[in-house]
């Protein structure tokens, strides 16, 4: 026969304040770990959104990212003759020469210098990139001085709202629009024309190439043919494998950081479930050795226990939880290390994590109970009854 | 003294919630340290920078190169003392996971700035005078087991290529918040192998080091050094080498902010559970703190034994783990070695620590001692368990 769970579940409400503080703690750590969490996936999608699984990427070898790279006009050439690019409707081959750079503006506000990728593009870089959609204003005009500007920089950066100007590359640009890219990498960037920045920061090489496939199983073989090609010092790569690789030390940073912290902190919450629990057995002596005597078996007394601390826990899981999910509304922005250009991101909640906190609170309950409800288990009921 | 015994009796009354307790706060403690030595370390290169030095870069922003001949222009200033120039070569040493800082530098003038870098004699002249020499700090020479006279090669990112370098030198740090995990090289080993390679890149450095005489003069001189390039095709941005370093750090400032609110919560979480301990304690105590009541023992009195306790419970764990933060600074220091060039526990963190347990102590003791001093002695001698 089994102790109800009701028995366990009065027995919190007895002593109200033991365990709200308890559960309280359980709540704090669960919250951290979640929100850690969340915070990873937050950047992991903001970058790997930014891809599409049938886009590629053309970077130099070795550099690592679009900022570092560069591809000469001859070498551009080659690249674009490639025959596994599509073909779009008006018969040109759907396919984005690029230049980024970091230029640094004020934030509005504070004033505060950050990092903000300036991207030239050509003129067609909504086909390559159906998740980008203008939100305000117009494109540019191809060969002009004017620039759009994804929503995250122009609410956060002075001079990046629609007919505002900025002044870089001994010119003046006019924004002309504002752009939507979703929860992606692009919204943290300006865009204007390609030939136009490529002039003003006096760069005559591309960063990167940017192309749709005609079918995405050519992938190999493009990138075999451009990757031996003698005359080019290039690597291939689809457009999610590179977002995913900028993405990779923040949130092995973060992971390593999350995964610390709740090891430790938990460690404090356990040791607190432990107390609260010893005490729950030591107050309960006398009823336990009634339930023994009633005809409850050891395993019994010890499961009730041990639901009796999962449930505390569990609780101050989904409190913690509940708490980490207002998280959501919020947006960070930081400076990506590997870029070395600002990104803004949300925290973000995905099933895994709330699956993931709620066995981790049941773990932490299971493990700060087992002590004391094995202690409950073993007592001699002449013993246990005997004590007042 | 009896009230001592007592209050150190009582505290031991329970062996193993009182061990539990203090090792639930040593745990907190220890991550509280631990994550207030990671905020410093995140500031460490700002800490690190000297009032006499301003740092000259493009305004445009970092990964923008100046021209070499600059650095004339800019000694030409009244107040400059000393010019070196360097470009963050960011170069990967076998692997890419193998991170090391480092910088294409004018040796002479370089080390003339740096006096931090210290260098035996006879290793900086061997530097000077070898032009694919390059010096690395001790941390770094110690993780690859370089020896002077070592030849080494870093795969170029920014600068494509398999670039050879010999090590002349093992440099340390004259103050314990100097980086020792850098490499540095000649400029002109770079610049003559880009003549030949990418001729339109050579003749450019990233940034120039400016040493001054006066640090009251700097924002003087650095307006002096920006207006001399004013309306050139490359304009700089000359600031303070502390502001230089700090403008890295308000970069990421987003994730030292929840570190330092992750380093609070652990306080509050700690607290919850020596707040529990106290509670429970109190409550099986009533009776013996109404009978201490009947004998005459004033509340503040009572109010001091409960203190008492929660005071020694917490210092012990307090001090027990302000001791093993700086092993478990020094371990983390060395397996995070790569974010972190500089990981040392200060003297402010082990105030913060002392502060944080001493108010973990006050609130947790807080709501028993007001209970227990409230409580009519008839009901706390009626209350059982």
């Amino acid at each position: 026969m089994k102790i109800p769970v009701s028995y366990c579940f009065r027995n919190l409400l007895t002593r109200r304040l033991t365990t709200t503080l308890t559960a309280s703690g359980m709540a704090l750590v669960v919250f951290v770990f979640a929100t850690i969490l969340m915070l990873a996936e937050g950047i992991r999608k903001t970058l790997v959104n930014t891809g599409s699984f049938d886009n590629v990427i053309v970077v130099r070898r070795a550099s690592g990212s679009e900022v570092q790279s560069g591809i000469d006009r001859h070498q551009a050439f080659i690249v674009e003759t490639q025959p596994e690019i599509t073909i779009g409707r008006d018969g040109q081959r759907l396919l984005s020469k690029e230049m980024v750079v970091i230029i640094n503006l004020p934030k509005r506000g504070s004033a505060k210098l950050s990092n903000v990728i300036i991207r030239g593009v050509s003129e067609k870089p909504l086909l390559l990139r159906p998740q980008v959609a203008l939100m305000e204003g117009r494109m540019p005009r191809a060969g002009s001085l004017e620039i759009i500007a994804g929503k995250g920089i122009a609410k956060r950066f002075k001079g990046c709202g629609v007919g505002e100007t900025l002044r870089f590359g001994v010119r003046d640009w006019t924004v002309v629009g504002v752009f939507s890219a979703g929860n992606t990498g692009f919204s943290s960037e300006i865009w204007g024309d390609v030939d136009q920045l490529m002039q003003a920061f006096r760069r005559p090489v591309y960063s990167s190439i940017t192309c749709k496939l005609r079918d995405s199983a050519d992938f190999e073989k493009m990138k075999r043919r451009i990757e031996d090609d003698p005359r080019l010092t290039l690597e291939v790569k689809r457009e999610v494998q590179y977002y995913a690789d900028q993405s990779e030390m923040m949130t092995k940073f973060l992971r390593i950081l999350g995964l610390s912290l709740t090891i430790i902190f938990s460690l404090g919450a356990m040791i607190g479930a432990t107390i609260t629990m010893y005490a729950a057995v030591a107050n309960r002596t006398s009823e336990i050795g009634t339930l023994r005597a009633l005809g409850f078996r050891r395993r019994n007394v010890l499961l009730a226990f041990l639901v009796e601390s999962m449930l505390m826990s569990v609780m101050g899981g989904c409190l913690g939880l509940f708490f980490a999910s207002f998280m959501q509304f919020f947006t960070v922005s930081t400076v990506n290390w590997q870029t070395f250009s600002e990104l803004a991101f949300s925290f973000t909640l995905t099933g895994e994590i709330v699956y993931k906190a709620i066995l981790f609170s049941a773990l932490m309950g299971f493990i700060g109970g087992f002590l004391p409800a094995f202690r409950a288990s073993r007592m001699n009921i002449v013993d246990a009854l005997r004590t007042r | 003294m009896h009230v001592l015994k007592l209050i150190f009796r009582n505290a031991l009354r329970h062996k193993l919630r009182a061990v539990l307790t203090v090792l639930g706060i040593t745990i907190a403690i220890l991550a509280f340290g631990v994550l207030r030595t990671l905020v410093t370390a995140w500031y460490s290169g700002v800490n690190a920078s000297s009032s006499t030095r301003l740092v000259t870069r493009n305004s445009i922003s970092l990964a923008f190169f100046l021209p070499v001949s600059y650095k004339e222009k800019i000694r030409q200033i009244t107040g400059v003392k000393v010019v070196s120039h360097a470009i963050w070569f960011n170069g990967s040493y076998i692997s890419e996971k193998n991170f090391i800082p480092n910088f294409a530098v004018e040796p002479k003038t370089f080390l003339a700035l740096y006096p931090e870098y210290a260098l035996p004699d006879d290793q900086r002249d061997a530097f000077f005078r070898d032009r694919m020499a390059a010096i690395a700090g001790r941390k770094v020479a110690q993780r690859f087991n370089w020896k002077v006279g070592d030849a080494i090669s870093l795969k170029g990112t920014i600068f494509p290529g398999t670039w050879d370098f010999v090590i002349r030198g093992i440099y340390a740090g004259t103050e314990k918040s100097t980086d020792e995990t850098q490499l540095f090289f000649h400029w002109d080993y770079l610049n003559e192998r880009l003549k030949k390679t990418v001729p339109r890149r050579a003749d450019q450095t990233g940034f120039y080091l400016i040493g001054i005489d006066n640090p009251a003069r700097a924002a003087e001189i650095s307006a002096a050094v920006d207006e001399t390039f004013k309306n050139s095709l490359a304009e700089t941005l000359t600031e303070t080498e502390k502001a230089f370093q700090m403008s890295f750090v308000t970069m990421t400032e987003a994730i030292v902010t929840v570190i330092q609110i992750v380093s609070f919560l652990v306080i509050i979480i700690i607290m919850a559970v020596v707040a529990n301990t106290m509670a429970m304690t109190a409550r099986e105590r009533i009776g013996e703190y109404s009978i201490m009541k009947t004998l005459g023992f004033g509340g503040m009195h009572i109010a001091g034994l409960i203190l008492g306790e929660s005071l020694m419970i917490t210092m012990a764990g307090c001090a027990l783990g302000v001791i093993l933060t700086f092993p478990a600074a020094k371990y983390f220091g060395h397996t995070m070695g790569n974010f972190f060039p500089v990981f040392h526990v200060s003297t402010t963190t082990v105030y913060f620590d002392i502060v944080a347990s001493l108010i973990v102590a006050l609130a947790a003791a807080a709501f028993p001692t007001w209970s227990a001093v409230n409580i009519r002695i008839a009901d706390g001698l009626r209350k059982i368990g």
